[in-house]
């Protein structure tokens, strides 16, 4: 015997395009519930990586202009062999070369105060961009922890601007970390790296968020 | 002939409010748990050499009621149409009949020049309030370059209250008129019991050349 199926119309509830079929908010009737407009879109995992790479077209990457604004949490990176500062570096030619000028300004706030960090800002500078200072290796129990917002890197108009807040233990201290700048390039950004400025990524989680705007 | 249409007790689950209907870990039945994610999408609204971008509850499907408790606007490359322009905000209570509520608030910045020569951490007074009702400041001035604009997220709590203040909180990065990074940091509160229905956003002079401004609601 053929199966019916049931089709889109099958149900009692006007259809809403993009939505899922729900259970309205007394549990006796059908509603439809929109997608959350934070979708994640990859995970990576270290496990003693040199680099952690989200390249717009690989791996199921989406850094394009399908989301206006990207979000990156990172989740208790903690280095290997080295005593280490953690940033980032962007690409414009899909990840074959790493580092575009970026100017940037760095705040730090620490049990007892807070000071601008003249280590950890970039002037047209092509290096690493800093989100945290030396995270520990030696200590397990330290890592570093935070979010990256990347606001509409696929322009072709505007230049890139960034926001990162992270935090990190300095022995027995907490440090918070705010950074702030642009990548000075009107070319779209299609890839960033993570890495330690020296050694590698021992464990820890990367997440990729996009920001939907429909 | 009538359709017949399936309801919600035609399906082999048991039926939980405000959940949705996705398969099992097994794919091979139905389950109720979906949820819709804790951050809605309501509105945006594009900039195109406007002189405001106001968001009104109950107007072009705006939603700045009860209906969440936390709102979050994402702006992005807000672009001044003349040089040396702040991005601002203020709040209405009637409907966007007057943005004028009273506010106060801190501000602060660090910055660096693209040259170098001047990289700081202060407190910015001329960006505070102290139970104003003028727009409040969510940057420093911005150039008018094509390139140059500034981005940012402001979030606003509880807006429907009639008993508390509202909080708000926005953080920015943006491209200075002096060639600088600018990451502002503004947060304060609305200083009235009544419901804040309505926000208006703009710059200090001038319009605003371009850019959107999108507006979430938190679950």
């Amino acid at each position: 015997m053929a199966i019916s199926k049931f089709n889109y119309n099958s149900f009692n509830v006007t259809p809403v395009a993009s939505n899922a079929l729900s259970f309205n908010s007394n549990a006796d009737g059908f509603t439809t519930q929109g997608a959350s407009s934070m979708v994640l879109i990859k995970t990576l995992t270290a496990s003693t990586s040199g680099t952690l790479n989200f390249v717009d077209g690989a791996s199921s990457v989406v850094l394009d202009d399908t989301y206006p604004v990207y979000v990156f949490k990172f989740i208790n990176l903690h280095p290997d062999a080295s005593d280490a500062q953690f940033g980032f570096q962007v690409s414009i030619n899909t990840g074959s070369a790493y580092g575009v000028a970026i100017t940037s300004s760095a705040i730090e706030s620490y049990h007892g105060g807070v000071q601008y960090n003249a280590g950890n800002d970039l002037a047209q500078g092509t290096g690493l961009q800093f989100i945290t200072n030396t995270v520990y290796h030696s200590r397990a129990e330290e890592s570093m922890n935070g979010t990256l917002h990347l606001f509409n890197p696929s322009s072709t108009t505007f230049v890139k601007h960034f926001m990162s807040r992270a935090s990190r233990m300095n022995n027995t201290n907490f440090i918070e970390h705010l950074h702030g700048g642009y990548v000075n390039s009107t070319s779209a950004v299609d890839a960033i790296q993570f890495k330690f400025a020296a050694g590698n990524i021992a464990t820890g989680t990367i997440k990729l968020y996009g920001i939907k705007d429909s | 002939m009538a359709l017949s249409k399936l309801n919600f007790n035609s399906l082999n689950v048991t039926p939980t409010a405000n959940k949705g209907i996705g398969f099992d870990s097994g794919a091979d039945d139905l389950e109720a748990s979906f949820s819709g994610g804790s951050m809605v999408f309501i509105k945006k609204l594009t900039a195109s050499s406007s002189a405001t971008l106001s968001f009104v509850d109950g107007s072009s499907s705006v939603v700045l009621d009860n209906t969440y408790k936390e709102y979050v606007f994402t702006y992005n490359n807000m672009h001044p149409a003349t040089d040396t322009a702040i991005f601002q905000m203020n709040f209405s209570i009637d409907g966007g009949s007057n943005y004028n509520v009273t506010k106060t608030s801190t501000a602060f910045v660090g910055a660096h020049k693209e040259d170098n020569a001047v990289a700081f951490v202060q407190y910015e007074s001329g960006d505070d309030l102290a139970q104003g009702t003028g727009f409040q400041n969510l940057s420093f001035p911005i150039g008018a370059d094509n390139d140059q604009s500034v981005s940012g997220n402001l979030n606003l709590f509880n807006p429907s209250s009639t008993t508390f203040v509202k909080h708000f909180i926005s953080t920015c990065n943006e491209s200075e008129k002096g060639d600088y990074t600018g990451n502002h940091f503004v947060a304060g509160y609305g200083n009235t019991t009544s419901a804040v229905d309505a926000i208006q956003f703009k710059f200090s002079s001038g319009n605003i050349d371009a850019g959107t401004i999108t507006l979430y609601g938190i679950t």
